[in-house]
């Protein structure tokens, strides 16, 4: 599973980060955690409002930072 | 960075969007001028919606993770909130309608005056809503 990580880089961007990486653990996934920075490249996923979290290319959340549990919902829904 | 253009970062303030139907009548292309004109003021950043109606992740999550949703619509017809309502975006919307504000569809070229005219209302919505 590719988990990317959209944002530049702040606060919240990390702690998205760190929430992704622990649900995908916490669920046993084989997985692999990339971070986009650059804007342009973040505008073509659509996204218009960081940070983001995408899941093998489908935009998951935007602007928010869920909590693990929550996080762990949107992988196991996938 | 200016919403406007591009990915805005919530970390800081409230993110506001605008969305206006950019439809093909009169009136809807006041709302889209409006729209543009008001998101030059860095008040709120445009926003795709086609490409929401097309399904495209990214903006619908955009959509849903915005403050607040300034929607714009040309007539009663109401398409912007509509196309949002088909995804599921329904919260934190506040919606506007040109022809609302005295303008009669098919009678009202998208004018600079037209135009200032719903900009300022945008504005009004915008301010009472914070």
């Amino acid at each position: 599973m590719l988990i990317q990580i959209l944002g530049p880089g702040c606060f919240k961007c990390q702690k998205l980060e760190e929430n992704a990486r622990q649900a995908a653990m916490e669920l046993n996934l084989d997985f692999h955690i990339e971070k986009i920075k650059d804007l342009q490249q973040i505008m073509t996923f659509g996204v218009m409002i960081t940070p983001a979290l995408v899941v093998d290319g489908v935009v998951k959340v935007a602007g928010k930072v869920p909590g693990v549990e929550d996080i762990k919902k949107l992988l196991a829904k996938k | 960075m200016n919403q406007t253009k591009s990915s805005g970062c919530a970390c800081g303030g409230s993110v506001t969007i605008l969305l206006p139907c950019s439809g093909a009548a009169d009136t809807g292309e006041i709302a889209d001028r409006a729209a543009r004109k008001f998101a030059q003021g860095g008040c709120a950043g445009m926003f795709c919606l086609a490409g929401v109606g097309a399904n495209i992740s990214g903006f619908i999550a955009s959509a849903k993770g915005a403050d607040r949703l300034l929607v714009l619509d040309g007539c009663n017809l109401d398409c912007a909130r509509k196309t949002l309502a088909e995804k599921g975006i329904t919260a934190n919307i506040i919606h506007l309608r040109v022809t609302d504000m005295g303008f009669v569809k098919g009678k009202s070229p998208a004018t600079a005056e037209h135009v200032d005219t719903v900009v300022a209302e945008l504005g009004k919505k915008l301010t009472a809503s914070l």
